[in-house]
């Protein structure tokens, strides 16, 4: 039992940041959300700047007058987070430059904001503000729907996923759409980096919030999020969905430099199958029967598809080594 | 709590009082507890790191007990520890409930 | 006492001179997008900034929606931020106005006021203006385009002052785009009365890290009235902001602006109310009445939000008949926006004009001094009799 007592490797760096979110914020009892913001936020070695849209961590961190922000925070409409980090980033090399604050103070700026107000309705000002290269990075909480109105589908959802505006009933058998990929999105607008992580595989995930920081210019990180309210499992299983979604290959952690350069940050050691990841979500429960194997199967199709596109452009950029 | 009129409050929405959540005790939400074996526990701090609502605080690098102001019972702490250090009970095993301190 | 002022002269268009106020102003941030009539004060600005006149921080956006977050989050973190906008674009922005006002930002932004789609016109009235007039921002029209940029420059210190946003309108085409000769005021005499702009001019800025603040947060029924209440106030606080401002403006130029201007009226027997350019062609077709003995004057309103409805009241009262100029439809059965701010004006007074609403020059239809003298020959029809009315509101110019 002679165990040695001390913090696992990662983890005593981040001891030393304060925690950018306070106790007593308003998310579930179990949202892996917090976790995302704390690990990424605590990554950053200057001060931080955040902003976010309309969404779950907008409402439960800012019920007025309570504040569960230790740093600046600003929220003001749902589809805007990306173009008004372009003002607040604007305004900060504006006032640098007129002399109105110090050189020296270097401030990162980040969004944090859900799959709704990133893939849907902010995909525009996250294009804009991208193809501008506003020095920011945009982190998107992706728990594949509008989870704060109560789970409606999102262009993150994922193809028969059930959600209240996509649901399983005698005509259609929940969403009939491929999730669309704004990990390739953003990667396709050739910003200096793109990646993908969750924040059970912390160690990954600070590595690339560390990197997302230090490039001059945007960068975006897609963060799973997994929901326990909307996906309707335990209280106490979020991580656990994290670490099904990158053994399946659902969720592939991987990064992408420039968009040119392509990089798997994670292999699985065995692929496991999709419906290990299906099995504990309620709102999947209807892929389980006989007479949605069909959906299953080609859910798995893409699945499988997608990965073996993200194993052949990582060996098509490599540098040949 | 008492509402906060017009005039006291800050103009523009602002809040300039950061963390002023934790005026919130979220601790009456749960309906189970965390309960530490410390025999177990090495103070790895996974459950420092995945507790969505930190409330295991910190001395050094050890961890104390969890903070029951918080703590919504989520039971994230006690699936993630690599060395079963935590288990969840139900919160009707703690008869005198410190909550009701607190809440006065 | 005013100063000899070394004023430069020069002939240019509404659009070229917001431009060149915006270049003594010097802004931190302007985030704008293309519109027509109002693209070109963007274009000359872009120019100002390629060639490093000024130290503005220029974002093209990829919206109006987003022009104006983006100058929300500049104003938000204490920068001092401009835009500029028509029509559909302002259209685009709604719901950013309303989040402008209630954050009390500062922001100024020029309109080249231009009619709303369907169908796409791209020529002058206020209806996008109009639109916008609920949305506790300060709302000044502009007569000509020396006036405009005037009232650019004055846009700064009443923002930062009332810490509420200003929209200064200018008639499309009419304004943005005709030349005038104008006089231009030293670029130091400027910079002095608009001032710096200070970080804390906003007083919860973002990029204060040393008072880490919230800002935008949601609030539940126990909150929400106490923070439309604050806004209420400052809204009401506006229009004796604007007249010190216009006070010291009027020291320091010698040239003199009230929330309304009354031409003619001391004596008169009937008026016309007007927002905009055409209280030139009005001023022309009360002069060329008064000539055949009609005794008549023109209102010209310059602050139409907040509504300056004691004073509007006061210039009014003593008239037989109004006829009010509305360059937008309120399309509700019930006359045009001005109409009814007139009617709210006028409304507790013991003893009323006769008020009559005319639509006209929609979607930059020219307004003839005919198409005036008409309308005031009508308003003392209608007044003796002599004519009726099917409503209190008719299209001056529709051909049936």
């Amino acid at each position: 039992m002679a165990v040695k007592k001390r913090p696992v490797v990662g983890v005593s760096e981040l001891l030393q940041r304060p925690a950018p979110l306070a106790q007593g914020h308003r998310m579930c009892s179990g949202c892996s959300l917090p976790i995302v913001v704390n690990l990424a936020l605590r990554s950053a070695d200057t001060p931080v700047v955040v902003a976010s849209p309309t969404g779950c961590l907008e409402i439960t961190t800012s019920v007025y007058p309570h504040s569960a922000w230790n740093v600046p925070w600003f929220h003001s409409a749902f589809e805007n987070a990306a173009s008004t980090i372009s003002g607040i980033e604007g305004a900060y090399k504006a006032l640098v430059r007129k002399g109105k604050l110090p050189q020296e103070q270097r401030i990162k700026f980040v969004v944090i904001g859900g799959d709704g107000g990133t893939y849907d309705i902010g995909i525009q000002a996250l294009s804009g503000a991208a193809e501008r290269g506003h020095d920011f990075v945009y982190i998107c909480t992706n728990n594949e729907g509008y989870q704060n109105t109560g789970n409606q589908r999102s262009g993150a959802t994922t193809f028969a996923g059930q959600a209240t505006t996509s649901p399983v009933g005698k005509v259609h058998r929940g969403k009939e759409q491929k999730r669309k990929n704004l990990t390739f999105i953003m990667a396709a607008h050739e910003i200096p980096y793109a990646a993908q992580a969750t924040p059970f595989h912390f160690r990954d995930f600070i590595a690339k919030m560390r990197k997302a920081l230090s490039v001059e210019g945007p960068a975006f990180l897609n963060v799973y999020q997994p929901c326990v309210s909307g996906w309707r499992f335990e209280a106490d299983q979020a991580f656990e969905m994290c670490q099904l979604a990158v053994q399946t290959c659902l969720w592939p952690l991987y990064a992408v430099e420039d968009g040119r350069r392509w990089r798997i940050t994670h292999k699985p050691a065995k692929k496991k199958p999709l419906e290990e990841w299906v099995k504990p979500q309620g709102r999947l429960r209807h892929l389980l029967r006989s007479e949605n194997r069909d959906l299953l199967e080609e859910l798995q199709r893409q699945v499988d598809e997608e990965w073996e596109f993200l194993l052949r452009m990582e060996r098509a950029t490599s540098d040949g080594a | 709590m008492k509402l906060m009129t017009w005039r006291e409050m800050p103009i523009a929405t602002a809040v300039p009082w950061p963390g002023c959540s934790r005026q919130l005790i979220t601790g009456t939400w749960r309906s189970q507890r965390p309960v530490l074996d410390p025999e177990k526990c090495t103070h790895c701090l996974l459950c420092w790191l995945f507790c969505p609502d930190l409330c295991i605080p910190l001395s050094g690098e050890e961890r104390l007990e969890t903070d029951l102001n918080y703590c919504k019972g989520c039971g994230i702490c006690a699936a993630e520890c690599p060395y079963d250090a935590i288990t969840m009970r139900p919160e009707a095993e703690f008869t005198a409930s410190h909550l009701e301190e607190v809440l006065q | 006492m005013t100063q000899a002022l070394s004023l430069r002269i020069a002939a240019m268009t509404g659009n070229r001179v917001v431009a060149e106020a915006m270049r003594q102003v010097n802004p931190d941030l302007v985030a704008a997008y293309p519109i027509t009539p109002q693209t070109e004060a963007v274009e000359y600005f872009a120019q100002m900034v390629a060639d490093g006149r000024v130290l503005t921080e220029f974002i093209p956006v990829e919206s109006e929606h987003s022009s104006m977050s983006a100058c929300i989050g500049a104003a938000v973190s204490g920068a001092r931020a401009m835009t500029t906008t028509s029509s559909q674009g302002l259209a685009l922005m709604w719901e950013m106005l309303y989040i402008a006002s209630s954050l009390r930002l500062p922001i100024v932004m020029y309109v080249g006021n231009r009619a709303l789609n369907s169908p796409l016109n791209i020529h002058c009235d206020h209806t996008d203006s109009m639109g916008a007039r609920d949305a506790g921002w300060i709302q000044i029209y502009s007569e000509d385009c020396q006036e405009l940029y005037h009232n650019i420059i004055m846009a700064v210190p009443i923002a930062e002052r009332a810490l509420l946003p200003v929209m200064i309108c200018a008639d499309g085409f009419t304004l943005t785009h005709t030349m005038e000769r104008v006089e231009l005021l030293p670029d130091e005499v400027v910079r002095q009365f608009v001032g710096e702009g200070d970080l804390h001019t906003f007083p919860y800025p973002l990029l204060d890290l040393d008072h880490p603040v919230m800002l935008g947060p949601n609030a539940l029924p126990d909150y929400l009235t106490e923070h439309r209440y604050s806004l209420h106030v400052a809204v009401e606080a506006a229009p004796e902001i604007v007249r010190q401002v216009e006070e010291e403006f009027a020291a320091l130029t010698g040239r003199t602006y009230g929330s309304l201007e009354a031409y003619r009226l001391e004596d008169a027997d009937y008026g016309a109310v007007v927002l905009g350019s055409s209280v030139t062609n009005l001023k022309a077709a009360v002069d060329s009445l008064r000539e055949e003995g009609f005794k008549v004057g023109v209102l010209k309103l310059r602050l139409f939000r907040p509504f300056p409805a004691q004073e509007v009241a006061q210039a009014l009262a003593p008239l037989k008949g109004v006829a009010v100029f509305d360059r937008a439809d309120s399309m509700d059965g019930a006359g045009g926006p001005l109409y009814k701010d007139i009617c709210t004006a006028l409304f507790d007074l013991p003893r009323r004009p006769f008020l009559h609403d005319f639509i006209y020059s929609l979607g930059g239809r020219d307004l003839f001094v005919e198409d005036a003298t008409r309308a005031l020959e009508r308003i003392r029809a209608l007044v003796e009799k002599r004519e009726g009315r099917q409503a209190v509101s008719e299209y001056l110019q529709v051909r049936e």
